[in-house]
């Protein structure tokens, strides 16, 4: 309750002093939030300055250390070629958040943009993306993006697309809906009779007010997009060896497993999961803000 | 209850017409050479001109398309690159291994996520309510070759519970006569005791996998719906009336909140479809998705184009059946049909 009482007086305040009190609020209110926002900063600290923090150089091999577990020198143990495990885990993170930030801004531009025009439009428009929508949700979305990665070729900008592609239809479908009740709400149809284009009504009025929501929407699908993307690297698609990427370390350290050797698949699996639950908890806690009723 | 599943079959056809031109698409049309793509890396120009004239890919569009869908329709998935075996005889033998190991996913999943489901409804802010949270939130985090890994290091090396990852049966074993395909149910058939133990320990850690990767959504949902229908009218008419809890949460309270639970089963099928590559990859699973991965690493195309053509249709089956299993569970629904 103190927090709404400081947040208050400043709700006026421009700028930064105002964000960050907004922030501050929210954060405040909700503890769960508040972790899942600290790890998240954690994480993108780590995609930005992991390469210059960490003790070993993530690609060189040195046998004579080779599969030793976890220690003080070696916090996480290192793999069969005597890379340090700490090391690799906190550069790849750079990477897997790329990857998943780049499918879902794609996938926000492709579904968010042709759903919201499916929505404002109607008719042909809203057919058209209907139809692809739909086609896509008859495949099971794993299997669908192992064909297109296959088909495009072998690479991580095909990951990335591919990921884009089969988060198409939820991010077409919300975009849909939110445009489809603002279609004829006040602002629109004062936007409309100032004489504003059908166009711009559209980007300039309709895609900001429901922003909100669509952002949400991308952090909650950004767990899934690292999923997704760490399941293809782990069955062999888009990033080779020796590149430093979870889903390709967790398959490296797979053979391990059986004799014992846990932590090469383990501490990149587990920071797999950390980066997950954070995008989870962090898109329920912004649910929770942007749209109360939807709260469980 | 005919016209409604004919009117459900008539839905299905544009899923299965959209997956047909999807996996054309995907193998004809995008930019790449499919008959290098069908003829390898090592391939001569020749050679490449020549699989291009013998698949057709000469030919205009339309007309490739009619000779796929007919090539479909008589079955034919093309050959593989790598075995030199036709796609659809291998996909038809190996497909028992992974329907054994989704079902048992699911059969599992579900034992277990109703009734936590159902629990954690009936007992608000308890243990078990808080235990069902933490599970579904954490369940959809893990990556399912993650569990599936952690799973086998457990049981297997630490516990020596379970057997080596390496299949569907020991080496020591031979296979059941043939008769469903599932290992579980032909040696039950065959009366051989000792296939069925072996079989079933090679089908725990996979099925486990499975089954904690989609307890979440299916737990969570039970949970959401129950909460839901114990609010409502009926429920507070039927405890009103004196009824037994026991009574008015399984007759009246469990019958409709299942109903949100199957819709959610098409979301679930879809991801345990997707799980069952990678955990097949774990447990070298010999079933389509391991055929499938395998595939992948070599460039062999048909192979991964006839997987994605029968996941698709089979996850279009699938719907069918849910969406036919919501008119039996739910009178209404046959009437508004």
């Amino acid at each position: 309750m103190t927090d709404i009482a400081a947040g208050k007086p400043q709700a006026h305040a421009t700028g930064l002093a105002a964000t960050i009190s907004h922030v501050r609020y929210v954060l405040g209110d909700n503890r769960v939030t508040a972790f899942a926002f600290g790890l998240f900063v954690l994480i993108v600290l780590a995609a930005l300055f992991g390469p210059l923090i960490v003790p070993y150089d993530a690609l060189a091999s040195n046998t004579s250390v080779a599969l030793k577990p976890p220690s003080l020198s070696h916090w996480f143990g290192t793999d069969q070629l005597g890379r340090d495990v700490f090391s690799r885990v906190i550069v790849a993170t750079r990477l897997d958040l790329l990857i998943a930030i780049a499918s879902v801004a794609l996938v926000f531009l492709m579904g968010g943009l042709a759903g919201v025009a499916a929505g404002f439009f109607g008719g042909w428009t809203d057919r058209i993306v209907g139809r692809i929508a739909d086609t896509i949700m008859a495949f099971p979305l794993f299997v669908l993006a192992m064909g297109i990665v296959a088909a495009l070729g072998n690479t991580v900008q095909n990951i990335v697309l591919a990921t884009a592609i089969v988060n198409f239809p939820l991010y077409a479908r919300v975009a849909r809906a939110e445009a489809n009740v603002r279609r004829e709400a006040g602002f629109v149809q004062a936007a409309r009779l100032s004489g504003n284009g059908e166009w711009r009504i559209l980007l300039g009025h309709i895609l900001p007010n429901i922003m909100p929501i669509m952002i949400v929407q991308m952090s909650l699908t950004m767990g899934y997009a690292i999923l997704n993307a760490a399941g293809l690297s782990f069955i062999g698609l888009g990033v080779r060896p020796p590149t430093p990427e979870w889903g390709i370390m967790v398959a490296e350290g797979a053979a391990f497993m059986v004799s014992g050797e846990w932590w090469i698949a383990f501490f990149p699996g587990l920071a797999l999961m950390v980066a997950v639950f954070c995008f989870n908890l962090l898109g329920d806690g912004l649910r929770d803000i942007v749209d109360p009723q939807r709260r469980t | 209850m005919l016209s409604m599943t004919l009117k459900r079959l008539a839905i299905a056809l544009p899923s299965l017409v959209g997956v047909v031109i999807v996996t054309f698409v995907l193998t004809r049309a995008l930019p790449g050479d499919p008959a290098a793509y069908f003829a390898g890396p090592a391939a001569t120009k020749e050679a490449i001109e020549q699989i291009r004239s013998r698949l057709g890919l000469d030919r205009p569009l339309p007309l490739q398309f009619v000779r796929y869908v007919s090539d479909l329709a008589r079955g034919d998935l093309g050959v593989s690159l790598t075995t030199g075996q036709p796609v659809a005889a291998e996909i038809r033998t190996r497909l028992p291994a992974s329907a054994e190991l989704t079902l048992l996913g699911l059969i599992v999943s579900m034992s277990i996520a109703v009734p936590l489901g159902i629990l954690a409804a009936t007992t608000p802010g308890s243990f078990i309510d808080h235990a069902c949270r933490v599970l579904t939130t954490a369940g959809v985090s893990l990556p399912v070759f993650f569990t599936g890994l952690i799973l086998v290091y457990v049981f297997y090396y630490l516990l020596g519970w379970a057997p080596a990852p390496l299949g569907r049966l020991d080496i020591f074993f031979s296979a059941p006569p043939q008769v469903t395909g599932f290992y579980l149910i032909d040696s039950a058939i065959a009366g051989d005791g000792a296939v069925l133990l072996a079989s079933l320990k090679q089908l725990i850690l996979p099925a486990l996998t499975l089954a904690i990767f989609s307890l979440a959504p299916i737990a969570r949902m039970t949970r959401a719906s129950m909460l839901a229908v114990l609010a409502s009218d009926f429920v507070r008419t039927a405890q009103a009336s004196g009824l037994a809890p026991f009574t008015v949460i399984v007759t009246y309270a469990f019958r409709n909140a299942m109903l949100p639970v199957v819709t959610t089963l098409g979301m679930v099928f879809s991801f345990l479809l997707g799980a069952n590559v990678l955990v097949e990859k774990v447990f070298a699973w010999p079933g389509i998705g391991s055929y499938a991965v395998e595939a992948l690493i070599a460039s062999d195309f048909a192979p991964v184009q006839g997987f994605v053509l029968t996941m698709a249709i089979m996850y279009v089956a699938l719907n069918l059946l849910i969406d036919l299993l919501y008119g039996l569970i739910d009178p209404r629904v046959r009437l508004a049909a």
